[in-house]
């Protein structure tokens, strides 16, 4: 069984289909990068996976583990949707960096959050057993969850550093978003999304809002994630990076896989009417 | 007779502070509630906020501060004395809660719209990356949301609450003596038109100061952009 398997997407607005029947599997460590113009779908799919969107049926299995099943009739509470979400990073096209924190609380702000409400689960564990157990007194309870608190905020910290150094960033901890270039930015929300150390990461046209100058510092950044041994789901409209770094290229049209394949296969040997056309058309915009 | 005149404008002065201060601590907390009401998904609980909205916003302040006052005389047959050695107060002290009451509601009303805008201003954006980012509901408020809509609601809120300051002045309608109305006694009692002159010049001072503190709160919040 693959790492994630996404079996018969469908979801609609209101009247509009967008997606129609979506299989998908990735494997661990696994780059895929989904390509199509724009309305096949591809920016609806990875917001599905996300649980932004919530799709009208189909099943998602994440390492052995049932996220999303169209069929069952429970729905998830906000804290399990919560949990579900922490599988995935998603990286926005637009950035959505936080204006009010600086480089580094954009990035430590959530696991720092998350800290918090595990700091209050287990103040609520330690009080229980202290019930039966008389060694766990107040002063007790207090030093472990002083101990613990320091030391996962060490363990943020460090964190947040060692991510930044990997986005290239470490000169501009203390900037606020306003005071950074677009790939700058995009560079900051991938490590904001890294740090909750996501089983996938997925980009939602990481380079689309960006000048044609600035696409290349985030691509790289993309790239040595690959080199990390990342998992990651791309969808992009820059051919060239999608051919040189997916294992796997899928094309997206009218919410179905028109094709999929590895790259050479997909752009070089494109066997679908609708896929040749699509690349095509992307060729004589850069000839043009 | 300028000390006199200085001490009782004083004495309404401190009477119109103590209703803007008042007013402000419970209408910014309450407007918030009523704009959450307002944009609520729940469409029976909007609708009532937004009537109670029109209703407040689309009839007199005064008449207001006139109807709560006689409420209780109307719906529990009570008098104001009455209420007011239940709550072991003097009479105008109750008549001033009455005033307080109606200046609270009255301006929940309208901040709870400039709180409208201003949530609804923030990109969709900034709610998705704290929900991809595992927050819950009220952490993406609090940490992400509210510290944007106070930048962006500042300017709307520093006029509202200016004219908060203004509209003090009909406090006198329950014979609240607050700074105008002082001023009124004394050119009644000394026959001069001075007291009128100071009262304004307390009106602008305050006002001025309000600005300035405005002015400060913006450059504070000005090294993000939203």
């Amino acid at each position: 069984m693959a790492y994630l398997e996404i079996e018969n997407f469908n979801k609609s607005f209101g009247d509009t289909v967008v997606l129609k029947g979506i299989d998908l599997t990735v494997e661990r460590g696994e780059v895929i990068s989904i390509i199509g113009s724009s309305g096949s779908g591809k920016t609806t799919l990875l917001r599905c996976i996300n649980f932004l969107e919530t799709p009208n049926s189909g099943k998602m299995v994440l390492d052995d583990q049932v996220l999303f099943d169209g069929n069952s009739d429970e729905k998830p509470s906000d804290n399990e949707l919560r949990q579900k979400r922490l599988n995935f990073g998603l990286v926005f096209q637009s950035f959505n960096l936080f204006p009010q924190y600086n480089v580094f609380d954009n990035v430590t702000l959530a696991p720092s959050l998350l800290l918090k409400t595990k700091l209050k689960e287990l103040k609520k564990e330690l009080k229980l057993k202290s019930k039966t157990d008389k060694s766990i007194n107040g002063k007790y309870i207090k030093e472990q969850l002083a101990l613990y608190k320091s030391e996962k905020e060490a363990e943020i910290k460090t964190d947040a550093y060692s991510l930044l150094e990997t986005v290239g960033l470490t000169d501009k901890v203390k900037s606020y978003p306003c005071e950074l270039s677009g790939g700058q930015c995009q560079r900051v929300a991938i490590a904001r999304a890294l740090a909750l150390k996501p089983k996938i990461l997925c980009f939602d046209e990481p380079t689309s809002a960006l000048d044609p100058e600035l696409t290349g510092e985030v691509l790289k950044v993309i790239k040595s994630l690959k080199g990390e041994g990342r998992t990651m789901i791309i969808v992009t409209h820059e051919m060239g990076f999608a051919k040189h770094v997916s294992d796997k290229v899928i094309f997206m049209a009218d919410g179905v896989v028109e094709e999929e394949g590895n790259p050479n296969n997909v752009f070089n040997h494109p066997k679908s009417e609708k896929l040749q056309a699509f690349l095509s058309n992307v060729s004589e915009k850069d000839e043009v | 007779m300028f000390v006199e005149i200085l001490l009782s404008l004083l004495q309404g002065f401190g009477n119109t502070v103590l209703l803007f201060t008042l007013t402000l601590v419970f209408a910014l907390p309450l407007g918030l509630i009523l704009s959450f009401g307002s944009m609520s998904k729940f469409k029976p609980l909007t609708l009532l906020v937004k009537v109670f909205i029109w209703i407040i916003r689309g009839t007199p302040l005064m008449l207001q501060i006139l109807l709560v006052s006689f409420l209780p005389k109307y719906v529990f047959a009570s008098s104001t004395k009455i209420w007011a050695s239940f709550f072991g107060v003097s009479v105008s002290t109750m008549l001033f809660l009455f005033v307080i009451i109606a200046f609270v509601i009255n301006y929940a009303c309208y901040f709870s719209e400039i709180f409208r805008a201003g949530i609804e201003s923030i990109p969709k954006g900034q709610y998705e990356a704290g929900k991809v980012l595992g927050m819950t509901k009220s952490q993406i408020f609090f940490k992400v949301v509210l510290m944007q809509v106070i930048k962006r609601i500042i300017p709307p809120m520093s006029n509202e609450i200016i004219t908060l300051v203004k509209d003090t002045v009909l406090a006198f309608t329950l014979s609240v003596v607050d700074l105008l109305t002082a001023a009124k006694e004394l050119v009644n009692t000394f026959v001069t038109l001075m007291p009128l002159f100071y009262a304004g010049l307390f009106y602008l001072v305050f006002n001025g100061l309000l600005t300035l503190l405005f002015n400060w709160i913006e450059k504070k919040l000005s090294y993000y952009k939203v």
